[in-house]
């Protein structure tokens, strides 16, 4: 039987602790946070990234979750914070498939360098040293002007060649967050997301798609169950889980907690095993993988008190 | 049978921190048919939004009562189909905007400009307001403002050619904001100093979020105000600018 997995995305406007811990545990208890708890920061200060992993890391140490912690700041923040001691899980960055587009967003091939070997050293891994976890998507060497006349999937392809050196635990395409511009519409992003998720297969790649769309793009959720499904099929390893597909912080699109449910039902997969035996062992889902009713008393949901402070 | 379908969510209780979409409950694994309900109509309101266009007559009338004239200028983009699919004719005045412009270029501290963007709900909405509570505040420091100039399908880089043609010293943008699901009528501000075609963002100040809901109408002019005199005071803008106006309680 295969699995399926999820990243929670228990994203704040504001960054507030309290209400990214709320997502994160609502997220929990749906059985979403198999392939990583990860926070887009409002703000890239340092100190509320250390306040973000220390909140995380917490949480995980204390209920025992077989998961990964992930803060998505600029990449030289988390090195940073890493020669500060921060705990850091897996060490994030966007890439691109050009030297130029990869400038625009701060960074080079040397300080990938770095960073990956400032992660390793933390020698968190209990079972594993894959330490890194990366974003694409079609359309940024457009975007930097940084396409050298070159196609969109194939910039996109060279941005997977530069992950896979790294050896991450997870690369996420985040296909429908470029805008119309790019993707114009429900069409365009579905056959980018297949494009993507193709190539990653290729390359052998740990991939995943945010399979997503803003306002202004053509597009809409019932794009989104289509795409979900036909990446299912296809042999998506993990999608995001945000409360109710709404990133309120990034203003946009895409799955849910109760999409992955769906996906899960649907096609016979489970989450990653250690995960899915702490849901069992926490009393959220069954024997068979099923959700079972939550009661208020569940000590996940008075972990929240102790936030208070 | 239908009592036992339908989950309510414990964490209903944790909504108060968040505006996230928690505690929604479930049907089987599905989200409910309300709420399922209510994430279109709030998709709706925001594709809407991408859709609306300036009220400018009614803004212009508004707009006069400032006492300034009031221009009516266009980008190169000829439609929202345009504009959405290219952002480089939205940076771009108009032919006939430009030759419009020409004709009150002068000594001028402050170009305003008020711009669709991806909202023009934002700016029907909120900017009149804003200005009401600005425009006093930025004369009373002896500023000179330039004639106001409302743009259809503009983005935000269209501030450069405004002011550069205006030989404006500072742009204020005042542009309506990308919708979110729950925040359809999200106006921006950005700053710049020294305006000039072929700038980029690392040049700018932008105070976003400006709605009821979020930053208010009388904080956000704070912020705009303490920016503009500190850019002159110190001959720039952008990353090199930080906004400390927090620090002055608000």
């Amino acid at each position: 039987m295969g699995h399926f997995s999820t990243r929670l995305q228990p994203n704040h406007p504001t960054d507030d602790p309290k209400g990214i811990a709320a997502s994160i545990i609502e997220g929990l208890l749906y059985g979403s946070g198999d392939a990583v708890i990860g926070i887009n920061p409002a703000t890239d200060s340092p100190a509320t990234v250390m306040t973000l992993l220390k909140l995380i890391d917490s949480l995980r140490e204390q209920f025992a979750i077989p998961t990964q912690s992930c803060v998505l700041s600029h990449i030289t923040t988390t090195l940073e914070l890493m020669n500060a001691g921060a705990p850091v899980d897996l060490c994030f960055q966007s890439i691109a498939g050009t030297e130029k587009a990869n400038s625009s967003f701060g960074i080079s091939l040397a300080l990938l360098d770095e960073a990956y070997a400032a992660a390793l050293s933390l020698n968190r891994g209990t079972i594993g040293q894959n330490v890194m976890y990366f974003e694409t998507g079609q359309g940024s060497e457009l975007s930097a002007n940084g396409h050298h006349g070159v196609d969109l999937q194939t910039c996109e392809a060279r941005a997977y060649a530069i992950a896979r050196k790294y050896k991450p635990l997870l690369v996420n395409s985040v296909v429908g967050f470029i805008g119309p511009e790019y993707l114009y519409d429900g069409k365009q992003i579905i056959r980018a997301a297949l494009e993507d998720h193709f190539c990653g297969k290729l390359l052998g790649l740990p991939m995943g798609v945010d399979i997503c769309y803003t306002n202004h793009a053509e597009a809409d959720q019932d794009d989104m169950d289509n795409l979900l499904t036909l990446l299912g099929v296809a042999g998506c390893n993990f999608i995001m889980g945000i409360p109710g597909s709404d990133d309120v912080m990034l203003n946009y699109q895409s799955t849910s907690f109760h999409d992955a449910l769906y996906l899960r039902k649907v096609l016979g997969l489970r989450p990653a095993p250690e995960f899915e035996q702490w849901l069992m062992k926490q009393g959220i889902v069954d024997q068979k993988g099923d959700l079972l009713p939550v009661k208020a008393s569940h000590s996940l949901i008075k972990a929240t008190n102790y936030m208070n402070h | 049978m239908g009592t036992e379908l339908k989950h309510t969510d414990p964490l209903s209780s944790l909504k108060e921190f968040t505006p996230a979409r928690i505690g929604i409950g479930r049907v089987g694994n599905s989200i409910p048919l309300a709420e399922s309900l209510q994430f279109k109509l709030s998709h709706a309101h925001a594709r809407d939004a991408v859709y609306s266009t300036l009220e400018v007559e009614a803004l212009t009338a508004r707009l006069k009562t400032f006492g300034l004239p009031v221009l009516h200028l266009h980008s190169r983009a000829t439609s929202r189909q345009k504009y959405l699919k290219r952002p480089d004719l939205g940076r771009q005045l108009g032919e006939e905007s430009v030759a419009e412009l020409n004709d009150y270029s002068g000594d001028h501290d402050i170009a305003i400009v008020l711009a669709d963007g991806l909202s023009a709900t934002a700016i029907n909405e909120h900017a009149v307001g804003l200005l009401a509570l600005l425009l006093p505040i930025l004369t009373a420091s002896k500023l000179k403002i330039a004639p106001l100039c409302l743009v259809e399908q503009g983005r935000v880089a269209i501030g450069d050619d405004i002011a550069h043609a205006l030989k404006a010293r500072f742009s204020l943008v005042l542009i309506g904001e990308r919708p979110g699901l729950s925040s359809a009528d999200s106006m921006g501000a950005y700053l710049t100093y020294g305006p000039m075609p072929g700038l980029t963002d690392e040049s700018r100040n932008c105070i976003s979020n400006i709605r009821p809901q979020g930053l208010t109408n009388k904080p956000a002019a704070h912020k705009i105000q303490y920016l503009i005199l500190e850019a002159f005071k110190r001959k720039l803008s952008g990353v090199g600018l930080k906004d400390n106006a927090g620090l002055i309680g608000s």
